[in-house]
């Protein structure tokens, strides 16, 4: 087991940059999300700290050993492909005993130890069935099972879920966490799924465009982020972003928006020009004699909650409310912003602006 | 009501694809089953006119392909006694004696030695080419991949010349390892850009599998990408072969001894005494049977795909 430390790594193919100089630390025992969307560098990160690529630069410590520019096979851990990439040719047995045989373990250990991952598992009775016939939970089960049969000292998992169908991922997203907490292993997870991310994840990495724009636990990235791009990956629907002008001093505890004032955690940092205000849905509500006024456009029914859909003259604003009265769509509504849960952005960076809420999650993001 | 399936053939379609599989292979065949036919017949039958289909076998051509002969006099015949063996038998029977082996198993080990060993040559140097083109950052790769294919972009016949020049000052002429380095050089563009598809279509995951799981690159490339490309190195090995094996008129060129192989000697049989079509065709017809044999054994990798279901695509 192990705790992993990236420090300024950077990738490039030919003129293309994969991974900006990225940095992060991935504690013993922890699950490790890397979250982003398609082409955001996160899968190649992954295969750096696996060995699979080398980085062009920087340094890549697991156990407290640098290994950037060691093999694979020389770094002791693990790894589950999203197309699992079980050996075809071998049966389920074979494939799980393969890492074992690298290491030239007798035979008869070799059973015993594949016996007990099937056991954990619950693959014994399929262990002599060739791979080519089993259902997408089984083969993630014997992916899983030839990672863990060698005691790695880090699992990397790149969408592991990603193949299977909906209903399967739920359990296998349960079953895959319940496996981390049993081992306690060092796991880094990538997925662009934000929820699977929110879900299972310790703490989590948003990268965007081969850049490292968060990193922190789950509710922190959720209610603080730190750039708009984490603002509007995260979250379903994403956190409502107000554009306008105006000038925040340190110290400031409000803005005036088309008159209205709107209350906010006091900023630490002053700066004037294009800004952004963000809020997230569940902390819009209602209020008839709020001067934030818009005509609600849409209403989505979810269940407990609706989310309402408001036109102001600042842009759509979407409000998470309990079902249980719904607005009239056309209606003239106020909305009010709960002042505890605002985040200021410089619209020039995307950047968020230092608050009293959000300065102890951006002082290590 | 009739079904409909957009699979499954329709019967009258069976029955078209049928007869024309059928047609086919009989067009194909017949010349084969005539040559193995001629080279069962007497010298007699395989001129005879109207040819003849039902016949008397005798192994004539087959003892008159293996052995040298002479025209027996009376003093060779007696001194000489009543003939012991079966063969000798049929020797006598033609007015001739058996004075020893002739030079067709030489030549024929030839063609095993240089046939099989340019295509296992060309398969180990074509499976590493194709794997390095198929995942390394080959700087120029498609340059090179266009500069290999260009050497088929002529009939390889038409740089005798200067192979013959380069043969004679390198001292390869007549030797085995001229023919095998020379049919290697030919065959290597096909196998190369052959095995690359094959191998660009293995996915790179189970070699990064096997690399994390504690091998090196090479041993994932023996134990993981090479039982996948099983079908498409069979395949290319198959066509390897066959363009060694039947080779004629570099062989004709390049060697006269040590090293000919049987296609240009077979038809040297027709001047050592009369037009002897039996024994040509007895030649041809064991000169068939290891490439026949070769591809029978393949044949199973080149129907199996063993990679079906283990990466969801």
């Amino acid at each position: 087991m192990a705790q992993i430390r990236i420090s300024n790594v950077r990738k490039e193919f030919g003129d293309f940059t994969a991974v900006e100089s990225s940095s992060f630390t991935i504690e013993d025992g922890e699950f490790f999300m890397l979250l982003g969307p398609s082409g955001c560098g996160k899968t190649t990160t992954l295969r750096m700290m696996a060995g699979l690529e080398l980085p062009t630069s920087g340094e890549i410590f697991i156990d407290g050993e640098e290994v950037s520019q060691k093999r694979a096979s020389q770094r002791d851990i693990a790894f589950v492909f999203q197309m699992f990439a079980l050996y075809p040719h071998m049966n389920v047995r074979g494939n799980i005993s393969y890492p074992l045989k690298s290491q030239g373990m007798s035979r008869p250990a070799i059973r015993a130890k594949v016996a007990e991952v099937a056991d954990i598992l619950g693959i014994q009775g399929i262990l002599d069935t060739p791979v080519g016939g089993l259902s997408g939970g089984d083969r993630q089960r014997v992916a899983l099972g030839r990672a863990v049969v060698r005691d790695p000292k880090a699992f990397f998992m790149d969408e592991p879920l990603g193949a299977l169908d909906a209903e399967f991922r739920e359990r296998m997203a349960e079953e895959l966490r319940a496996l981390h907490d049993r081992m306690g292993a060092t796991t880094v997870y990538v997925t662009h799924d934000q929820l699977e991310a929110m879900q299972m994840g310790d703490k989590i990495v948003v990268m965007n465009h081969g850049v490292v724009e968060q990193f922190g636990v789950p509710q922190d990235i959720y209610d603080w982020p730190a750039t708009t791009f984490v603002a509007q990956f995260i979250g379903s629907p994403p956190m409502n972003l107000l554009a306008f002008d105006g000038t925040v001093t340190p110290g400031q505890d409000r803005v005036d928006l088309d008159g209205t004032t709107i209350g906010m955690p006091p900023i630490l940092d002053g700066r004037g020009g294009k800004l952004i205000l963000g809020v997230r849905p569940e902390y819009v509500s209602l209020h008839d004699d709020a001067g934030l006024r818009g005509r609600v456009a849409a209403t989505e029914y979810l269940g407990t909650t609706q989310i309402v859909t408001v036109d102001t003259g600042r842009g759509r604003v979407k409000a998470r409310l309990p079902s249980t009265d719904a607005p009239r769509v056309g209606a003239n509504v106020g909305l009010r912003l709960d002042p505890r849960t605002v985040t200021l952005f410089d619209a020039a960076t995307g950047m968020a602006l230092r608050s009293r809420a959000n300065e102890g999650v951006l002082a290590h993001g | 009501m009739s079904s409909f399936s957009v699979t499954e053939p329709s019967g009258g379609t069976k029955w078209f694809a049928g007869i024309l599989v059928v047609s086919y292979a009989i067009l194909t065949l017949l010349p084969l089953l005539w040559i193995v036919a001629t080279g069962f017949k007497t010298s007699e039958d395989a001129i005879a006119y109207p040819p003849k289909v039902l016949f008397e076998p005798s192994l004539e051509g087959y003892v008159n392909l293996l052995t040298e002969r002479t025209r027996a006099t009376e003093g060779m015949l007696e001194e000489a006694g009543p003939p012991r063996t079966w063969y000798e038998e049929i020797a006598r029977d033609q007015g001739t004696v058996i004075t020893g082996a002739s030079r067709y198993g030489e030549r024929f080990l030839n063609s095993v030695i240089i046939g099989f060993g340019s295509t296992a040559l060309t398969m180990i140097l074509g499976t590493m080419a194709a794997y390095a083109f198929s995942r390394f950052r080959v700087p120029l790769k498609d340059d090179l991949l266009f500069f290999i294919l260009s050497t088929r972009m002529m009939p390889p016949i038409a740089v005798a010349i200067p192979i013959f020049l380069m043969f004679r000052q390198l001292g390869l002429s007549d030797t085995h390892l001229g023919m095998i380095l020379l049919y290697t050089a030919v065959n290597l563009s096909l196998s190369v850009w052959l095995l690359k598809g094959f191998i660009d279509e293995i996915p790179r995951e189970y070699e990064e599998a096997a690399m994390i799981d504690g091998y090196t690159r090479f041993q994932a490339f023996r134990k993981v990408v090479l039982p996948q490309a099983a079908t498409g190195i069979a395949s290319t090995a198959i066509f390897c072969l066959i363009f060694a094996w039947n080779e004629y008129a570099f062989a004709v060129l390049l060697t006269s001894g040590t090293a000919q192989t049987a296609p240009p000697f077979i038809p040297t049989i027709i001047g050592v005494s009369g037009k002897d079509w039996p024994a040509v065709a007895a030649g041809a017809t064991i000169f068939l049977v290891p490439v026949m044999v070769f591809t029978i054994l393949l044949r199973k990798h080149l129907l199996r795909g063993i990679t079906f279901g283990a990466v969801r695509k």
